[in-house]
């Protein structure tokens, strides 16, 4: 596309590598004053590396940066904030001990047109009076005092573009802002940056959320695997076009449910209670019935039990009070409360459980693909006594590799190496590799972009075929209301209400969500 | 008979070289470096200083006192600014595991001060096994000359050498520079989240090879101050012990807080000496468990910050780690 303004930014033939992954090959990226650009791009296409070397974190290897028409060398952060760039990380990029103010000021050589003195006080009553001023401005809400560390996310996220615009930025680069926010909270950010727009600034939005590109981008850039693919006018395109050209085939947008088979119960749970350490409630009397060959959605406001209720399942959770019965084929019960995990298998009852934190609970960030695969076999037959068998755990992950087109230099690479969504296919193809009876999977597709998000569906999908009991919770309603046979919706860590996935209609999911225990609502 | 007023100035003499050896690995610890060097830092530190002084008086027709005092102090801060240099090349630009390379500079350093000490008692041909520094010592213990005229007040207060009074004023200067400046804010902002700094336009590096090697001079300075002031000048080999380790241990106990460090150094400076004025006769096991104390209140600290989990009371949240800005 040809455009007669001079651009603000543009990238020329920037090419950069980490070791022998190329991140990015020879993008070429135009940014124009005053405009949103969305960046477009599945997880590992580059978006970030792209970024960040725009904003001094990495140094391209090859190509070059200009700023209003003039060649420029941004190596370091500060050169970045020197050219007006400020770019507010997926990761915050925040001290938690520190109070905003602090953190805003953080490594400012001058401060308001005032050189600041290596040894000098700290004039942190003045910085606050200008925080306070940008925010009205803009119509943020930061107490410069406060601790980072008693903040929420977004309170965390504004700080991070409070921080920014502090710097006299005028080109702001936000790394995946929404994936964290409630979609009260979206909006509100997406206000604030359609404020900045008219105030001249000019703003950059990584995301994979179509319709979050639809709703606030002018522009949107696409890249896939490293390389720049084209830009479209948010206003003459389409999900479709859009996803077609990021993944570089025809990709379905819809969610298959195949019909449930041979459904009989599997997981019933009865009457469950649970508290958390500091003897909060955090599941209140749950009944309901997991059946095979079935889905079994969960929805709810994040935090209204969906952690506990899958831990307590799983035998993670000490439980108060009630039952967890797990329903063999020929009809025999097995209570599962009280037994711990390693117990729960022993028994032969094969649970597979996709946790919410992945490489906290899920995967050991530090081991690799191989080793990871191991977690789940090592205690399995096969292995000569006392020591352990590596070979079967290897052909597994070179399986897991191959077959959900993991993104890897090879299974000996540790998986933090990984991004996000090739963690959760490891993750996912583990669990599904023993066979399991119940799989139950918390935000299963968090973070991932479309096109490995329509992978784990599948995958999902696939095992309800086979006849799995399938607890899927998720926090987009959309896919829940596509993907599910029958929706439980928990508020305030009570059941309120168990529809059926073919009728319900999103808004009365939505108030069920916010029926019960008021006070669990924001 | 024991007397508050001849124990005080002991635990206070006593505590000096915990106060600086603590001043020093807090510095290094808010840049993120478990040094765990420090110990080996000292005795260096101490070595140095001593070596400067023995030439300088076997050398010297007449000693000058204001030369006397600068020679083993600059050699000290050489010294300890070498053990520095090195940590600061395998841990910040090598990216060497911290523990390791700590554990490995205390043994080099430790044996490092007993050869050069060995080496240098060798050389003087003395019947004890110690070298004596004396003029150089009345040096260093230079004091305020209306001290003694000031009754119990002088005493306990005043009647320490000026080197007394700088640690002190290192400490406290230490506790404005972290907490108040932007030097100090950017210092923390290393230790706590280095990804941070680094976004912030911070160069982690000269940050940590500063903090560290200005700390690793501070602690050289606390094992000048007990051979040539504490000790009057006497070095024996072995004799400094443990008190490198218990500098460490101060760092928790005081929070990472150098002004704390002040007054905890003092209480574990006499809790060091607590047995000596404990009539136990002749049972020396006695003794020992006396000497346990520091180390005890410094584990029941460390119990109640983990209960406690005070966000601004716990360790810089990068403390141990390397970075990296490219590292995935």
């Amino acid at each position: 596309m040809q455009d007669s303004r001079t651009p603000a930014v543009s990238m020329r033939n920037i090419t950069k590598v980490f070791g022998t992954i190329v991140a990015n090959n020879k993008v070429n990226l135009d940014i124009y004053k005053g405009e949103i650009l969305s960046l477009l791009g599945e997880n590992g296409s580059g978006k970030t590396t792209l970024m960040n070397m725009l904003s001094g974190i990495y140094y391209p290897d090859e190509g070059e940066i200009l700023i209003d028409g003039k060649p420029v060398q941004i190596s370091s952060p500060r050169d970045a904030y020197d050219y007006g760039i400020g770019m507010i990380h997926q990761h915050f990029k925040l001290v938690n001990i520190f109070s905003a103010a602090q953190n805003i000021i953080l490594g400012m050589e001058s401060d308001q047109g005032v050189k600041n003195s290596r040894f000098g006080k700290l004039d942190i009553a003045k910085a606050s009076k200008r925080i306070r001023e940008i925010c009205d401005l803009y119509g943020f809400d930061v107490d410069p005092d406060q601790k980072v560390y008693d903040m929420s996310v977004s309170q965390k996220q504004t700080v991070e573009i409070v921080k920014v615009l502090y710097r006299g930025a005028d080109i702001l680069i936000l790394d995946e802002p929404t994936a964290v926010l409630t979609p009260q909270e979206t909006e509100k950010l997406f206000n604030v940056l359609r404020n900045m727009k008219a105030d001249g600034k000019t703003v950059i939005i990584i995301t994979h959320k179509l319709h979050e590109v639809e709703a606030i981008s002018d522009r949107v850039a696409i890249l896939r695997k490293g390389e720049y693919i084209g830009d479209l006018i948010t206003s003459e395109t389409n999900a479709q076009e859009m996803t077609n050209m990021m993944v570089g085939r025809e990709v379905k947008l819809n969610i298959e449910r195949p019909e449930p088979k041979n459904v009989k119960p599997r997981v019933e749970v009865k009457n469950l209670t649970v508290r958390s350490e500091d003897g909060i409630l955090k599941l209140d009397n749950v009944s309901f019935t997991a059946n095979t060959g079935e889905v079994l959605g969960i929805a709810g406001i994040s935090g209204c039990g969906q952690k506990e209720l899958l831990e307590a399942i799983a035998g993670l959770q000490p439980i108060e009070k009630g039952e967890v019965l797990y329903v063999e084929d020929d009809g025999t019960e097995t209570n599962l409360v009280g037994m711990d995990p390693l117990e729960i298998d022993k028994k032969g009852v094969s649970l597979a459980f996709v946790p919410e934190d992945r490489l906290g609970m899920g995967l050991v960030a530090n081991m690799n693909l191989a080793d990871n695969m191991m977690l789940r076999s090592f205690r399995r037959k096969g292995s000569i006594a006392g020591f352990t068998d590596r070979k079967t755990p290897r052909e597994l992950a070179e399986k897991v590799v191959e077959e959900l087109e993991v993104v890897t230099p090879g299974i000996d690479t540790p998986v933090r190496r990984l991004s996000g969504g090739n963690v959760q296919k490891v993750l996912v193809g583990r669990e599904i590799a023993m066979n399991p009876t119940v799989l139950m999977s918390a935000y299963a597709v968090r973070g991932l972009d479309i096109n490995a998000s329509y992978t784990i569906y599948d995958l999902i999908n696939r095992q309800k075929e086979r006849g799995v009991a399938v607890i899927f919770v998720g926090e987009d309603l959309d896919v829940l209301l596509e993907l599910s046979d029958r929706i439980l919706v928990l508020c305030g860590g009570k059941v309120s209400g168990i529809v059926d996935g073919r009728t319900a209609d999103k808004n009365g999911v939505g108030l069920l969500m916010t029926k019960v225990g008021g006070d669990a609502v924001g | 008979m024991f007397s508050l007023v001849t124990f005080i100035p002991r635990a206070i003499v006593q505590s000096i070289p915990l106060l600086l050896g603590c001043v020093g690995e807090t510095l290094n610890e808010k840049s993120g470096s478990l040094n765990l060097g420090i110990p080996g830092v000292m005795y260096v530190g101490a070595i140095s200083g001593v070596i400067g002084s023995f030439m300088y008086e076997n050398s010297a027709t007449n000693f000058n006192p204001v030369i006397g005092l600068i020679i083993p102090i600059f050699a000290c801060m050489l010294g300890s600014l070498m053990m520095g240099l090195i940590f600061c090349f395998l841990t910040v630009t090598l990216r060497a595991n911290q523990n390791v390379t700590g554990l490995a500079m205390t043994t080099f350093g430790v044996g490092f001060g007993n050869f050069f000490g060995g080496s240098i008692i060798k050389l003087t041909g003395a019947e004890v096994p110690s070298i004596a520094l004396s003029a150089t010592s009345k040096a260093f213990k230079t004091a305020l000359p209306f001290a003694g005229k000031a009754g119990v007040v002088g005493e306990v207060l005043l009647s320490y050498s000026f080197m007394t009074y700088v640690a002190i004023a290192i400490a406290l200067i230490t506790h404005y520079v972290l907490k108040r400046t932007r030097t100090g804010l950017e210092l923390r902002a290393v230790g706590e989240n280095p990804a941070t700094a680094d976004a912030a336009g911070i160069n982690i590096n000269r940050y940590k090879y500063f903090s560290i090697c200005i700390g690793c001079m501070i602690a050289g300075i606390g094992g000048l101050y007990y051979v040539l002031d504490y000790a009057s000048g006497v070095w024996s080999n072995d004799a400094f012990g443990d008190r490198g380790w218990l500098a460490i241990a101060l760092v928790i106990f005081s929070i990472w807080r150098p002004n704390w460090a002040i007054w905890e150094s003092m209480l574990f400076g006499g809790l060091y000496i607590l047995y000596l004025y404990i009539p136990t006769g002749t049972n020396f096991a006695v003794k020992e468990i006396y000497k346990m104390f520091p180390y005890i209140v410094t584990i029941i600290v460390l119990i109640a910050i983990s209960i406690k989990n005070r966000h601004e009371n716990q360790p810089p949240e990068a403390l141990g780690l390397p970075y990296f800005r490219e590292d995935r």
